[in-house]
């Protein structure tokens, strides 16, 4: 693999990873459904990385939709607004996936409600300029990304304001795009690059414009063929660059994809930036453009609801706040057999236990799995056989990682590289041991001391 | 299933099939198909063809001899589980392995009790006491061979092959490499060292057979190719210079590397994950000093072959190889924070 810090494309891959079942055909076909308003929606004061945001409204305040109903000072954080016309309420407590408790303002519907293909339009219809775009400056639009409360709908829900900020010393000349959604099951990304990759085309763009960038790439997996084409179709003329890679776990990592998107290795401990890049997933870039050429706030996005524990999976356009229940209710609900509630991913999301929680803007999916795929298994003596090294995409020895952690030997588990880990779980999947290595690691990454 | 469901608290007809949640951190996702039990299996699948030509050259003698080891082998493990009170590991199929392979590396004419001491040798000393499957430095089979090649070395040396006026005409004859090591043999025997009619240990004569479990093994990514590749290249090599040089007929390549238990070991016994390194690097020094230990005991030793003690060498410098071949992270060692 070259490893120039000037390359601008990459072989497409990267060595090891694993290849586990897609399962995408539940949901690929599903045309995205508008999710019904709810009566009351939730939206949690913290929902991306940062500091949390503080309530503006006292309770029983009329709001519109679209309405500003948190915010914060910090430079790391990110408003939120409310999806629906209604009334706020006393600021509760909810309980996020990731297990936080964080405070959140409900809002009661009232009045009239944009529903059904009608609010469809409103987010991702008419007219999105590929050209022009000149007169919007790089501040503008640093300021309306944060305004809009824009985060990155990827999972991590960075806020995407930050990125946008420009260190001097460090410039970026690519702004890639991850459309790889690399998860089992999870289609939104895809969804939404098939339906509506206008908005994407003009969001990357004007994401480009914010950071100096000049390449611009979009990179699809190619199990994705409708949207690779869609994409295509909507980039012509466009300086942006359609680049499918291979289909493979973890591709939408930005340690994977650089490399094989751009050829370009980001240092350990490091950001993409080091490497002049910015990653963006492919519903912020959407986000963006709503944001800049509407000057619409991030108050929708689209979730897969899939897995054999789904009687109906689909793809789902919901407002941020509607709880889990709600969607997987529009779904026709859990099969009896259904065993886990996933937000996000099976490789990386977290297992829900309470249903009646809402959805943020980081919520990429929610994957239900059945009794047969969770099925527990016995954890037998590690034999050593190495395959954790042959699928672990860093090139770590996650076994020894592992057992040096449960052991507690934090000394052995840094010499085994142990903070380099970014979590994927593709040593866990391969295991023939049935040993938890990953989460093993993880335990270790937060109870070792820092020095 | 069903049984969980009988007993699930009654509520309400509606409710009386909710689904239970349970929630765990991710991955929610494993391999299913691919654990140590079909590793195992794998093994003994792919022991398959050299176990067929041990029978066909050695007929009862092998039969006898895989049964006796195959069985010491369980009732060991068996016997010592249960005597260190730990949970039951027959089911792994680890003890049938190495039962299988201790008696492939047998002389045919082994008295039964030697191939029993063995196999209790290899499972309580070379498996057991280390704290089972996964646990152990060494490979067991080896550990209960070389325990009972120094017990009895009559029974295990060279001469144990042969009994002249057997009406087994194979076992009449030297085993290639003495025959070799002697001046006896001519290389036009190459072809009866590919199909295995000839002498040797039971499993260890035809090497089209080692070649064809071995290759099956590393497809099925239950043994990694860079061991037996690392060994066969080293072999290739040292014999080949010296060859070259020398020009003597006892080291010739082929020879060398079709003879004796060099593919049998590359592939079936170097290859235990347990006693081997873990990095693709590890796994290239392994072979390579593997194969390199292998001809030093050939050419300077007394022995007419040095597999054995060649694997139990490699077994006990793998944990310094593991030391020595961490690999760096994609994008550079961490870095320390001041």
């Amino acid at each position: 693999m070259s490893a120039s810090p000037l390359s601008t494309t990459g072989p497409g891959t990267f060595p090891r990873g694993i290849h586990p079942p897609e399962a995408k055909e539940l949901s690929a076909s599903g045309k995205i459904e508008v999710l019904p308003t709810p009566k009351e929606v939730k939206i949690a004061l913290l929902q991306h990385t940062g500091a949390p945001c503080e309530a503006i409204h006292k309770p029983r305040t009329e709001v519109e939709a679209g309405a500003m109903v948190g915010s914060s000072e910090a430079f790391v954080s990110a408003p939120v607004h409310s999806p629906i016309a209604g009334k706020t309420a006393k600021t509760c407590s909810v309980t996020l996936p990731n297990g936080r408790h964080v405070p959140a303002v409900p809002i009661k519907a009232t009045g009239e409600q944009l529903e059904g293909d009608a609010l469809f339009e409103e987010i991702f219809g008419g007219e999105w300029p590929t050209s022009g775009l000149e007169r919007y400056s790089a501040d503008e639009i640093r300021t309306a990304t944060r305004e809009a409360g824009i985060v990155g709908l990827g999972g991590a829900a960075f806020p995407t304001h930050v990125k946008f900020a420009v260190n001097p010393e460090k410039p970026i000349d690519t702004l890639l795009i991850n459309g790889c959604e690399c998860e089992p099951y999870l289609n939104a990304d895809n969804r939404l690059m098939i339906e509506a990759p206008m908005p994407m085309i003009s969001g990357t763009m004007l994401a480009a414009r914010a950071i100096g960038a000049e390449q611009m790439v979009i990179a699809i997996e190619d199990n994705k063929p409708e949207a690779i084409a869609a994409a295509r179709k909507a980039a012509e003329g466009s300086p942006v660059r359609i680049q499918p890679v291979k289909t493979k776990y973890p591709m939408g990592g930005e340690k994977q994809l650089i490399p094989a998107a751009l050829g370009r290795i980001v240092p350990t401990g490091g950001l993409p930036l080091d490497v002049g890049v910015v990653v963006m997933n492919v519903g912020t870039a959407t986000a963006v453009a709503r944001a800049i050429l509407r000057g619409k706030p991030l108050t929708h996005r689209v979730v897969s609801v899939s897995g054999r524990g789904i009687v109906s999976p689909k793809n789902i356009l919901a407002p941020v706040g509607a709880t889990y229940q709600e969607l997987i209710d529009l779904a026709d609900g859990l099969t009896p057999d259904a065993a886990r509630v996933i937000a996000g991913g099976p490789m990386m999301g977290f297992a829900l236990g309470e249903l009646d929680t809402p959805i943020t803007k980081g919520t990429s999916g929610i994957v239900v799995l059945t009794e047969a795929e969770v099925r527990e298994r016995n954890e037998t003596n590690c034999v050593r056989c190495g395959h954790c090294v042959d699928v672990c995409p860093l090139h770590l020895v996650p076994t020894r990682i592992a057992l040096a952690s449960r052991a507690r030997n934090w000394d052995l588990a840094k010499r085994y590289h142990m903070m380099a880990c970014m979590e994927c779980g593709c040593c866990s999947y391969a295991c023939p041991a049935g040993i938890p290595l990953v989460q093993l690691i993880r335990t270790g990454k937060a109870s070792a001391p820092r020095a | 299933m069903s049984q969980e469901l009988d007993t699930a608290p009654a509520s309400d007809t509606d409710q009386a099939k909710a689904p239970r949640i349970v929630v765990a951190p991710s991955p929610h996702l494993s391999e299913g198909s691919f654990t140590t039990r079909r590793m195992m299996l794998d093994v003994l699948v792919a022991l398959s063809p050299p176990v067929a030509v041990s029978i066909w050259v050695f007929g009862w003698y092998a039969v006898v001899q895989l049964g006796i080891c195959v069985i010491s082998c369980l009732v060991a493990e068996a016997a010592f589980i249960a005597w260190r009170g730990r949970a039951f590991t027959l089911g792994d199929g680890s003890a049938a392995v190495t039962g299988v392979i201790l008696a492939l590396s047998l002389p045919w004419s082994t008295p039964w009790y030697v191939g029993f001491i063995a196999s209790f040798v290899a499972i309580g000393i070379g498996k057991v006491v280390f704290g089972g499957l996964g646990q152990n430095l060494f490979n067991p089979a080896m550990v209960g061979r070389a325990f009972v090649m120094i017990c009895f070395p009559a029974a295990l040396g060279a001469a144990a092959y042969v009994l002249p006026g057997s009406p087994l005409s194979i076992v009449t004859q030297a085993t290639p490499l003495t025959a070799l090591k002697q001046g006896l043999v001519e290389s036009s025997d190459v072809l009866s060292l590919l199909i295995g009619n000839t002498n040797g240990s039971l499993g260890e004569t035809s090497a089209i057979a080692c070649l064809l479990g071995g290759l099956y093994l590393c497809l099925r990514r239950t043994a990694s190719w860079e061991i037996p590749a690392g060994t066969i290249l080293s072999v290739a090599v040292i014999s080949g210079a010296g060859y070259l040089i020398s020009g003597s007929s006892f080291l010739h390549p082929l020879h060398h590397i079709l003879g004796g238990a060099l593919l049998f070991g590359a592939f079936f016994i170097a290859t235990d994950p347990v006693s081997s390194p873990l990095t693709v690097k590890g796994k290239w020094f392994f072979g390579l000093g593997l194969g390199a230990i292998v001809m030093l005991l050939r050419l300077a030793s007394g022995y007419p072959e040095g597999l054995m003690f060649a694997v139990l060498l490699m077994n006990a410098v793998t944990p310094l190889i593991n030391r020595f071949t961490i690999p760096d992270p994609v994008g550079g060692p961490v870095p320390q924070r001041n």
